[in-house]
């Protein structure tokens, strides 16, 4: 323990570097344990929980992404709604969503408990998917394929919110998403 | 040499209070960053007051593509120009000033503001033209005009140079022996704050220069890179202001009640580590995209293993220990809180410092970790979580702790008394209110899933209708109420500091003698820098037990806030 104390305006004489404080130390290493903590549930959650933004991620010519939606839809579609197409693909299906100024392009209408791989990406600029009300939020970005697992767990009626400012339309890219038991 | 040296020398004013010798080319610098950072705080205040009447819903006072202008507004003069050109101001502080040096090279000094003037000037002016509606972060293939991003590589070339001068002021004073023994903590930390900059803004113009060719249509640019370069300038600059902040932080301890630095080792490589691990902090504005892997985002997002956020944890127990102490040896030693209860809470210079202090770390530091983690992150990309954040970190924490050290550098640099004396005690205290009350309604509307950047949740014209849950338009009145508190506490700084500056009664040592109005406590009687004998010993064997206490509440709400969100977590669709 050094004899002097000073402010941090005050350049330090001599050696400075000398042990700490016990009540320092013992924050520090409940500060760095903490660290691990908060390092260590990342992983874990990998493991044991149920929500990772993991997927299945590639890059798609935004043509091509336009496509593959454009084929979905034509092979399961079962209706429209305000001029969209609703479209109810069988469990397990690859499922595709495009987003583009400014609309989510087609409606969704899937079943609970029943895993999909959702596939995301936009015909034009970044948008964000953004599932309400239950907050399930996604980058979607032209020319990348993110195609995430997913599993309703609950009956409703869901909206797409475009999270990601994409022009002045921005505010009407509103989506739809149902889901029954 | 020696001769030269002595001819500057004499040109030096001597500080009659600290009795630091201030080269005047130094403060002349200082004195136009500053000035020229509360210009810009001014258009991107103003553009603030706007953007929340707005999203207020039952205001809602711009249209659609104003709302998107202003925005653009308020992230750039806010996030980049008026942030750095304050920064300029303390390096050119920390530099020259604090170590008794010379500034080497004015003159680029000069050529480097000028650049930065420039290119803000620019910049601005695309944005009123409508020519660079593309926010903050400008994502392609969101396209402006080519003399957006040139004005903002002019601006980032501007700020580097200045960097360098700051690393060349500090060479000139270690060979010139200005100073005895080492830095100063608070020069150290500008150091780091320096950089920091200059890795930070190499990153900008890897970004901006491959922009600017694009929007000429010379080259592609893939969208998702740019994303992960541009977060290495976005993010990355704001840990410029964490190290300047902490920087400041010491600095006004000092200043106020002559708060000390517990251990200069543990400081010094708590800042080490911010530069060695934080600028990998930008990736956690990439945990959602499609470009990168969860091993990546992982390694990333946690800094390193969270070594970066290890020292703010650091700071954020030895700078109040630092001020509990520094209290305690002059004489506040009952119980355990008198040092708090008897702080000069009337000096705007101490309350802003404590109000930073508590606001970054309670508010702005709690939220940044959980929210940067990456499954939590799903439950708050882009949404209104992501502001509610960064409003409690950049300006509850940063702003609010530059505005708290103005109150002493107009006296000590501008040599003006502090203008309205009696408004600015109370101006930190509506500002940092404001702004936690502005930054909790716009986190829990996040919570509810309203996104941010987002002119009408009401979605009017969209096929399908959005009905928020009835709270948000609750919380929507809060955000409005706390964001006008907050406008109101930056303009009270604004014609403080401007009135100050322009029409202030001159600072004399007469009227420190005086005692006149205007004149922060810590500068009328500078509290003791260097303590020894007896009374360190014994001070030094109580140690900080007030700081212990608060500093085990934070952890505790640390601990909570982080597993309640893990818990949220639990009750989304499964992904993966």
């Amino acid at each position: 323990m050094s004899a002097e104390m000073h402010s941090g305006l005050v350049s330090p004489k001599g050696v400075w570097w000398l042990p700490a404080g016990p009540q320092e130390r013992r924050w520090i290493k409940l500060s760095f344990a903490w660290c691990m903590v908060l390092f260590a549930m990342m992983p874990l959650w990998h493991l044991k929980g149920g929500q990772n933004p993991s997927g299945i991620r590639s890059t798609v010519a935004p043509a091509d992404f336009l496509a593959r939606t454009e084929r979905f839809i034509s092979e399961y579609k079962v209706g429209e709604e305000k001029g969209f197409p609703v479209v109810e693909p069988p469990p397990g299906a690859d499922v595709y969503l495009l987003a583009r100024m400014w609309q989510w392009t087609p409606v969704l209408k899937l079943k609970k408990d029943v895993e999909y791989t959702l596939h995301l990406s936009s015909a034009d600029v970044n948008h964000g998917f953004s599932l309400f009300p239950i907050n399930v939020n996604i980058q979607v970005i032209p020319g990348y394929d993110y195609a995430l697992r997913v599993t309703p767990n609950k009956a409703g009626d869901f909206r797409v919110i475009c999270n990601e400012f994409c022009g002045i339309g921005h505010h009407i890219m509103i989506g739809k998403v149902i889901v029954e038991d | 040499m020696d001769s030269s040296i002595a001819t500057l020398a004499s040109r030096f004013r001597v500080c009659s209070v600290t009795g630091l010798k201030i080269d005047p080319s130094a403060e002349r610098l200082i004195k136009f960053n500053a000035v020229v950072a509360v210009v810009c705080f001014l258009l991107g205040a103003s553009a603030a007051l706007g953007l929340v009447l707005t999203r207020w819903q039952t205001v809602h006072l711009l249209s659609a593509q104003m709302y998107y202008r202003f925005l653009t507004l308020h992230g750039l003069n806010m996030l980049i120009f008026f942030i750095i050109f304050f920064e300029m101001a303390v390096l050119y502080f920390a530099g020259p000033v604090l170590l008794n040096g010379r500034l080497p090279a004015p003159k680029m000094g000069w050529l480097a503001f000028a650049l930065m003037v420039i290119g803000a000037v620019m910049v601005n002016t695309m944005v009123f033209k409508g020519q660079a509606d593309v926010l903050f972060t400008s994502y392609p293939p969101l396209r402006a005009s080519p003399w957006y991003y040139l004005g903002i590589i002019l601006f980032a070339v501007g700020a580097l140079i200045v960097t360098f001068l700051f690393l060349a002021s500090l060479h000139y004073a270690k060979k010139e022996k200005t100073y005895e023994g080492s830095l100063p903590l608070v020069t150290f930390g500008a150091l780091t704050a320096d950089i920091i900059a200059i890795i930070t803004l190499v990153h900008g113009a890897l970004i901006y220069i491959p922009a600017y060719l694009w929007s000429l249509d010379l080259i592609s640019l893939d969208p998702q890179v740019y994303r992960l370069i541009f977060w290495a300038l976005g993010h990355s600059s704001q840990q410029i202001n964490v190290a300047a902040m902490v920087s400041v932080w010491y600095l006004l301890a000092g200043l106020t009640v002559g708060g000390v630095v517990l251990n200069e080792k543990v400081s010094r490589t708590a800042f080490v580590l911010y530069i060695l691990f934080i600028s990998m902090a930008s990736a956690h504005h990439l945990l959602v995209d499609p470009g990168m892997g969860p091993a990546w985002k992982i390694w990333n997002t946690s800094y390193a293993m969270y070594l970066a956020v290890l020292a703010s944890l650091i700071h954020g127990f030895t700078v109040p220990a630092g001020i509990e102490m520094g209290q305690r040896l002059r004489g506040f030693t009952r119980g355990k809180f008198e040092w708090l209860r008897k702080a000069p809470w009337s000096d705007p210079g101490f309350s802003g410092l404590v109000l930073s202090v508590i606001i970054f770390g309670f508010m702005g530091g709690i939220t940044g970790v959980t929210l940067g983690t990456e499954q939590i992150n799903i439950m708050a990309h882009n949404t209104l979580r992501i502001p509610g954040h960064f409003h409690v970190t950049v300006v509850g924490g940063t702003a609010l702790a530059f505005m708290a050290v103005t109150y002493y550098v107009l006296p000590l640099i501008f040599q003006r008394r502090v203008a309205f004396w009696s408004l600015a005690k109370y101006q930190p205290w509506v500002f940092g209110i404001g702004i936690s009350v502005m930054a909790m309604g716009m986190s829990f509307m996040g919570g509810f899933g309203a996104p941010r950047r987002h002119w009408d949740i009401g979605a009017t014209g969209a096929p399908f209708a959005l009905e928020f849950h009835p709270a948000v338009n609750v919380l929507q009145a809060v955000m409005g109420i706390g964001g006008v508190i907050a406008v109101t506490g930056a303009l009270m700084f604004i014609l403080i500091a401007v009135v100050s500056v322009f029409f202030g009664k001159k600072c004399t040592a007469d009227s420190i003698a005086q005692k006149l109005p205007g004149i922060p406590q810590g500068i009328l009687a500078l509290p003791t820098q260097v303590h020894s004998g007896g009374l360190v010993g014994r001070v030094h064997r109580e140690g900080t037990p007030g700081t212990v206490i608060l500093t085990i509440i934070f952890f505790i709400s640390f601990v909570v806030y982080y597993f309640i969100n893990w818990k949220l977590l639990t009750f989304l669709w499964r992904i993966g």
